[in-house]
């Protein structure tokens, strides 16, 4: 596991490249919304179990309180994001579409600001295990979206000795630019984190990939490269999805991950820059993750920003701090255009998995004509796992579940790429999550 | 639950701009000058052979298909490939009858666009050779004016055709029948006795060099097919003299239409790149071994439609190794 072939392999075969529509925020610098009258803070927002309420209605509350436990370890717990009054716990709208166990807190507006004990220790002296503990009790998740737990992550099992700490700053989404300004304006931060990250982990290497879309975050970083430790800055070929996990990891280490297992069985960890900048935030204020930064973006918007949102404002709060929709807008989806979710309620609110909100105007949305597949080959042209999302397309229609786990259906990533590219139109990730869906629940029926 | 009026769909929420029907109708449009270079060569006679082969595709398509499939184009294309793989002289009305054919047999009958596995023109056309076997091998000579009508268009359905005058031999029929050449130039610029779209390399080769910059054609199957009949024919002059040049192999009969339009149909061709490659190869095998020595002087529609029935095989030797494994994966 040495052979780095870091300067020749910086990209992945296959991939798409969706137009960026980056320029709408890139060069916006990262402001900071205000407090919204209320914040909804549901119990679920990381993968993993959900936190334990340890709150009632009436409770006061102030910024970085704990509202919620930590159920276990595969758990992080929540926390109030501004100071207030507990006023509600019930079944709100998640963003990811389900209706989901909230905290609704109705903001004091005149709150004094009182000084406290920080709630986050110093990082220094700490051992390992406690900043692992540490960045646990702070609640800090993935930031790119899919909100695994960091800290599991800087504790790997013992037996996959881990000889690199990757971190993505690929950011390959269409629109979002919240890694892009984090490494421009804050890669002090992101190196402070690093540091922090490579403690905990005892790792000695550490490889920062970033499109070579962001010149400036690349300068920035290499600017600010503390000279005590190993990091190399490596700009990497701007292709969507440069940055999943697999695709970024072969990107830097020139090595597959073999299918079905994890990361660390090839010896990286991987993080997102945007956590590892708010793990440096969380050492460095003493306040748990209370707030993120989040791309508002899109044409059906009239006023695009790069915000600093307190986890928990809904997404009407957010829009409406944007100066609103456009008459055009239809579609508003959090996350990034390829793998986001559309939102029917805009009484969501943003989670700590939350990178971006982006409105759509009604003619970029997806038409509903499908037409059917004609065999054209552009999604296996596509797939960066090499399926062959045509074959299972068409498995998926007649529900041969079987037949698709063994055409390696759980390699699929649920990317997009290839139903981006079908000239057909047929929804390719939708129907493999649901065979995904389906074929977990016949394997839950029979053990 | 959706107060706010807003669109749902399921990820990815962006698309390319490249549909089904867009890809459709730029090979259309792209066979366009196709169709005016054979009505430079052959007259009115051309677009009227055209013309029926594609308004009887659509009719077809319009009574035994589904609701608007007329629109995505296919229908158009099997006309247009039907139209220009006849002779000029051939009789109109079993022209129509074989642009019936090709959609009901070639298209409907596999359940639809994207379902079949035999090329629909193809499948059309070797009905008609079957059929009428000698009317589908008289082919008026090029040139002549333009409101000249070739040979018996307008015969009546099942009456005796009547012989016409103006009649020459194709290259290949010349070469393997009267062991005739014909030059090199006339063969490139299309001024030669064939079928339509047989006599346009040129143009044809254009089209297909469009196609594949807009992404619309997958380029390693014209290149293969073509590659491998050069290839295979250079080799057989080495070892007989008497065999004809790559050239004329490349560039006679209806290679360039077939390799470029009719091996490269999406639905009937495989998915694979490595798959592209040996279906184009194969093509090429076998119609330079037809060609040399089979009994027809023109091999590409059997060559293409024997390949069209290997492409399931072909898929599934080809399927690409998933990321993260060392084996390939079998279907």
């Amino acid at each position: 596991m040495t052979g780095f072939r870091t300067v020749l392999r910086t990209g992945f075969r296959h991939g798409v490249h969706p137009a960026e529509e980056k320029g709408l925020t890139s060069h916006l610098p990262i402001r900071r919304m205000p407090y919204p009258a209320e914040l909804i803070l549901p119990l679920r927002q990381h993968a993993g179990k959900p936190a334990k309420l340890c709150v009632k209605v009436g409770d006061i509350v102030e910024r970085g309180d704990k509202i919620a436990e930590a159920d276990g370890y595969m758990s992080v717990p929540i926390h109030a994001s501004a100071a207030g009054t507990v006023v509600g716990v019930e079944l709100w709208p998640h963003p990811d579409g389900s209706m989901a166990e909230a905290v609704r807190i109705e903001v004091a507006q005149y709150a004094p600001h009182v000084p406290r004990p920080r709630l986050v220790p110093h990082w220094e002296g700490l051992t390992a295990e406690q900043v692992v503990k540490a960045v646990q009790e702070a609640g800090v998740v993935g930031l790119g979206g899919a909100a695994f737990p960091t800290h599991v992550k800087l504790a790997p099992p013992k037996e996959f000795p881990v000889h690199t700490l990757i971190i993505n700053g690929a950011e390959c989404e269409p629109y979002l630019t919240s890694d892009h300004r984090t490494m421009v304006e804050y890669p002090e931060r992101v190196h402070f984190g690093v540091r922090v990250m490579m403690h905990a982990i005892g790792v000695r290497r550490c490889v920062i990939g970033v499109e070579r879309n962001k010149p400036d975050a690349i300068e920035a970083l290499r600017r600010t490269m503390p000279t005590d430790l190993d990091v190399t800055i490596l700009p990497l070929t701007v292709k969507y999805p440069q940055g999943a996990e697999k695709m970024l990891i072969h990107a830097v280490t020139g090595v597959e991950v073999a299918s079905g297992k994890l990361p660390v069985t090839a010896g990286v960890v991987v993080q997102n820059v945007g956590s590892v900048a708010a793990i440096a935030e969380v050492f460095e204020t003493g306040l748990p993750l209370v707030e993120r930064i989040v791309t508002i973006s899109g044409h059906g918007l009239r006023k695009p920003a790069n915000l600093i949102v307190p986890v928990g404002a809904r997404l009407r709060d957010v829009l409406a701090f944007c100066d609103g929709v456009t008459p055009d807008a239809a579609e508003v989806i959090v996350g990034g255009p390829m793998m986001g979710l559309a939102q029917a309620n805009l009484d969501a609110p943003v989670v700590k998995g939350t990178s971006g909100v982006v409105v759509l105007e009604k003619s970029e949305t997806r038409s509903a004509k499908v037409y059917p597949c004609v065999h054209c080959g552009k999604c296996v042209d596509a797939c960066p796992v090499f399926l062959n999302p045509s074959l299972l397309g068409d498995l998926a229609r007649v529900q041969q579940y079987e037949k698709m786990a063994a055409l390696h259906l759980a390699d699929c990533m649920l990317c997009g790429s290839c139903a981006y590219v079908c000239p057909s139109n047929i929804p390719l990730a939708q129907l493999f999550q649901a065979s995904k869906v389906a074929l977990r629940r016949a394997t839950a029926a029979v053990a | 639950m959706n107060a706010d009026k807003l669109v749902v769909t399921a990820s990815p929420h962006v698309r390319s701009a490249d549909s089904t029907p867009r890809i459709m109708w730029h090979v259309v449009g792209s066979l366009v000058p196709v169709i005016l270079a054979a009505a430079w060569f052959f007259g009115v006679s051309a677009l009227l052979q055209v013309a029926t082969a594609v308004l009887v595709s659509l009719l077809t398509e319009r009574t035994t298909g589904k609701g608007g499939a007329i629109a995505d184009g296919s229908a158009t294309i099997t006309g247009i490939l039907l139209g220009l793989s006849l002779p000029a002289g051939f009789p109109l009305w079993m022209t129509a009858l074989g642009a019936a054919f090709a959609i009901v047999f070639g298209k409907q009958v596999w359940g639809g666009l994207g379902q079949n596995a035999f090329n629909p023109a193809l499948v059309g056309r070797a009905f008609l050779q079957g059929a009428f076997p000698v009317a589908i091998t008289t082919w008026p000579s090029a040139g002549g004016g333009f409101f000249t009508l070739r040979g018996d268009l307008f015969a009546l359905p099942f009456a005796r055709p009547q012989p016409y005058a103006e009649t020459s031999a194709t290259p290949l029929g010349l070469l393997k029948f009267e062991g005739e050449g014909t030059p090199l130039g006339n063969l490139v610029i299309g001024n030669t006795g064939g079928s339509l779209g047989e006599t346009a390399a040129l143009v044809i080769l254009a089209g297909g060099i469009y196609l594949a910059w807009r992404g619309y054609l997958n380029w390693r199957i014209p290149v293969s097919v073509i590659a491998t009949v050069a290839a295979v024919s250079a080799v057989v002059r080495l070892l007989d003299a008497s065999a004809p040049d790559p050239w004329f192999m490349v560039f006679s009969g209806g290679l360039m239409l077939g390799a470029v339009y009719m091996a490269t149909d999406i639905v009937t061709a495989p998915i694979t790149n490595a798959g592209r490659w040996i279906f184009g190869a194969g093509i090429g095998i076998l119609v330079v071994v037809i060609r040399l020595w089979g009994g027809l002087a023109e091999g590409v529609m059997y060559a293409i439609l024997f390949m069209n029935a290997l492409t399931p095989f072909i898929n599934r030797a080809t399927q690409p190794r998933v990321f993260g494994t060392r084996l390939r994966t079998a279907t």
